[in-house]
């Protein structure tokens, strides 16, 4: 039987919106506040979801601690406490909660083989939150 | 097609051990749930079914029967008590979060004749949940 467990981790990040190939004025009336030259920060929720089969010997698809192993120290230990923007994953894109989504879930993708990576969702704030699924459908 | 969320709580307890391994093993691969005594939750269960909404009344689902079905295949059995000793599916299952939420599809499915059976969620803590959408 196939099923999707999923754990929540919390850090905190600042960034800054900007785009290097528009414009001062095009970027402010891009990202508004966002742009504000000296970055901003965000307590940011992580959802990883993972599936898989229960296996019968455990009852478990995949053993907590090693999800929560994988997701400190190849996440929380580079993006907890820094400034996206300083990050190389950020040297070319501009770090929208967008593109942390999908870098969060190549990396996962890369280093955590105990279970199938189904999707990352990634509250920025109370207001919104990103998922992607590496360009899969959604589930509901 | 819309899909409705029904929201409910209940509060069990219980234990991971696996009798086919021993005891060094159950704690390695169980940790401090592996603890015989026992401990609890407060349980989320979120059920989700789906269907088009009908013209007449404008609802997916009758409430008031969901709620109903709810509460008598699921809740009552399980709230306030303890999963490993009192709940057949874990008097040889182990009541991990992952069996939980197809323990309780199963319970809903078929029994639920006023909606189609999309998800079950559980939550066992804020910051761990289980999906289970009934596929093999």
């Amino acid at each position: 039987m196939k099923v999707h467990l999923t754990r929540r981790y919390l850090f905190s990040a600042s960034h800054r919106l900007h785009c290097d190939e528009l414009s001062e004025s095009q970027n402010q009336a891009t990202y508004g506040k966002c742009n504000n030259p000296h970055g901003h920060g965000h307590n940011y929720a992580l959802e990883v979801t993972v599936s898989g089969q229960v296996d019968p010997g455990t009852g478990m698809i995949c053993n907590l601690s090693d999800l929560d192993r994988s997701v400190q120290s190849e996440v929380l230990e580079r993006f907890d406490h820094v400034n996206l923007n300083a990050r190389q994953e950020f040297a070319a894109t501009v770090p929208t909660t967008e593109n942390l989504s999908e870098v969060i879930f190549n990396i996962l993708k890369q280093s955590f083989t105990a279970a199938h990576l189904e999707k990352v969702r990634l509250e920025e704030t109370m207001m919104n939150s990103f998922e992607y699924a590496g360009g899969a459908e959604l589930r509901v | 097609m819309v899909y409705l969320t029904r929201k409910c709580e209940f509060s069990a307890s219980h234990y991971y051990y696996n009798p086919e391994v021993s005891a060094e093993e159950n704690q390695r691969i169980f940790g401090k749930c592996a603890n015989l005594n026992g401990h609890g939750h407060n349980y989320t269960l979120e059920v989700t079914v789906k269907g088009d909404v009908d013209p007449k009344t404008g609802f997916v689902v009758d409430l008031k029967a969901l709620k109903e079905i709810l509460n008598r295949e699921v809740l009552d059995g399980l709230d306030h008590r303890h999963l490993n000793k009192e709940v057949p599916e874990f008097l040889r299952q182990i009541p991990t979060t992952e069996n939980l939420a197809i323990a309780i599809w199963n319970r809903l499915q078929g029994k639920l004749h006023v909606a189609k059976l999309h998800r079950v969620r559980v939550y066992e803590l804020p910051d761990l949940f289980v999906d289970f959408y009934g596929e093999a």
